[in-house]
């Protein structure tokens, strides 16, 4: 039987993962390839890096990461931040990622997944959405918005839409982040994340608003998400990637448990 | 050990050389020089993309060689889309002849309301008597992301289901595919390429 994915996030910002209240106060969890191993040996079902500052001088930084982070690495391994073209992704999967997260290139200029796509299969793009709902629109999940630049700017679609769009171009998998919900622990978007799911056909990654083992049971069930990203639970070792599997298969959601 | 991987200008080779050096093997590239086929202790054939792509094989000569690697007892293992291209062909690309070593044909997961592709963690129910699966414990999870499956047939070596029951690995003599990723699969899948880099050639 098919396992929901527990997918563990690591924020990398100049070579070390951070951890921040959306994005500042930054403070120091690791490193990353450290890290990666042991969310894998903990039973994480894949790894993904963000790298939130990617700038064009870090570029190296970054591609000496991920090779490093790779290396050891025998989970599916994703890796975002700073991918505006096909060549930089072509870098990446070079390194070692198996999949490439997309965001504000791909709204920029959607024909990026295509290009990613045809070069390297549908199963290596992931394209990430940022999605706020509008809480004065008549239909506020249907209406939810895509943001980028970090949440800060209207990107002008509609978040179901957007997702069809990135599918018909051939991403593999879509991954949404709730800005209204990130950072609060207080549970997923699950109207949201299940809007889009029942929209398109490739597997939605449930991100932002974490704080719970119920969260988890809620976006699979009532959410309808595929996998389920989890950043800030797994820092600090608060909480592993198998004592949080145990729990989903105790109330009942299929997780892959041996490792 | 040395091994042959084939590439077809499909994806990304990295990780699949990445976990053969991990193992202790040597893994030797071509994308066209029937040397390192004819001379092959063992021979890899990874896939991503599309099954169309694999009319590179033809075009190079690799098939031709491959065959004959194959007759002369190389073990030889095919991943997800080397998997498919063992069998007679796909309907992904009706036009494009796969290997047919086997003689089923590949097709689209069945219309259903599960999403497809298939994509995560899935268990495999192993059949007797695999050399390639040997200490993979019925239930353990290995890593799939496909949309396109081999039927069940005699020389299925594992089954997994998802929509409906499909070879998740193939072994017949020294020819063996895997639907999912070992590459990707953790432990299990590194025992399994680890039972693969111990087989000696059935010569």
């Amino acid at each position: 039987m098919i396992t929901k994915r527990i997918i563990a996030c690591l924020d990398v910002h100049d070579g070390r993962v951070v951890k921040g209240v959306q994005f500042v106060d930054l403070i120091d969890a690791g490193d990353p390839a450290t890290q990666a191993a042991r969310h894998a040996r903990e039973g994480a079902d894949e790894i993904v890096l963000l790298d939130i500052t990617a700038t064009h001088e870090e570029r190296q930084t970054l591609l000496d990461t991920v090779r490093r982070t790779a290396r050891e690495l025998f989970v599916p391994f994703c890796v975002g931040g700073g991918i505006r073209s096909a060549d930089d992704a072509a870098q990446v999967f070079e390194a070692g990622a198996d999949k490439v997260s997309v965001n504000s290139a791909a709204l920029a200029d959607p024909t990026l997944i295509d290009a990613i796509g045809r070069s390297f299969g549908a199963q290596a793009v992931v394209v990430a959405i940022d999605a706020r709902r509008d809480p004065e629109a008549a239909d506020p999940v249907r209406d939810a918005q895509v943001f980028v630049q970090g949440g800060r700017k209207l990107a002008g679609r509609r978040v179901v839409e957007w997702a069809r769009e990135a599918e018909q171009r051939g991403a593999g998998e879509i991954l949404l982040t709730s800005m209204n919900c990130d950072g609060t622990r207080t549970g997923f978007d699950c109207e949201l994340t299940a809007a889009v799911s029942e929209s398109v056909n490739i597997p939605v990654i449930a991100s932002g608003g974490a704080g719970t083992v119920e969260h988890f049971a809620d976006v699979f069930g009532r959410g309808k998400a595929d996998a389920a990203l989890a950043a800030s639970i797994f820092h600090f070792g608060v909480s592993s990637a198998r004592s949080l599997k145990e729990e989903l298969a105790r109330a009942g959601v299929s997780v892959r448990l041996s490792c | 050990m040395r091994v042959t991987v084939i590439d077809y200008k499909a994806g990304n080779l990295t990780s699949v050389l990445k976990t053969l050096r991990h193992l202790g093997a040597e893994p030797v590239v071509t994308d066209g020089d029937l040397v390192l086929v004819d001379s092959a202790e063992r021979i890899v054939l990874p896939g991503v993309g599309h099954f169309a792509a694999t009319d590179r094989l033809d075009a190079t000569g690799l098939t031709s060689a491959i065959r004959a690697a194959i007759a002369r007892g190389v073990p030889f293992l095919g991943i997800c889309v080397g998997m498919q291209w063992l069998y007679a062909g796909s309907s992904e690309a009706p036009e494009q002849p796969g290997l047919g070593h086997f003689a089923e044909s590949c097709a689209r997961f069945s219309e259903s309301n599960e999403k497809v592709p298939h994509v995560g963690w899935n268990s495999l129910e192993i059949l007797p008597n695999s050399r390639l699966l040997a200490g993979v414990e019925p239930g353990e999870y290995v890593y799939f992301t496909h949309s396109f499956k081999a039927p069940v047939t005699a020389d299925t070596a594992a089954v997994t289901y998802y929509i409906e029951p499909f070879a998740a690995a193939v072994e017949r003599g020294n020819v063996m595919g895997v639907q999912f990723h070992p590459e990707k699969s953790s432990a299990t899948g590194l025992k399994i390429l680890g039972n693969f880099l111990k087989l000696e050639g059935t010569e």
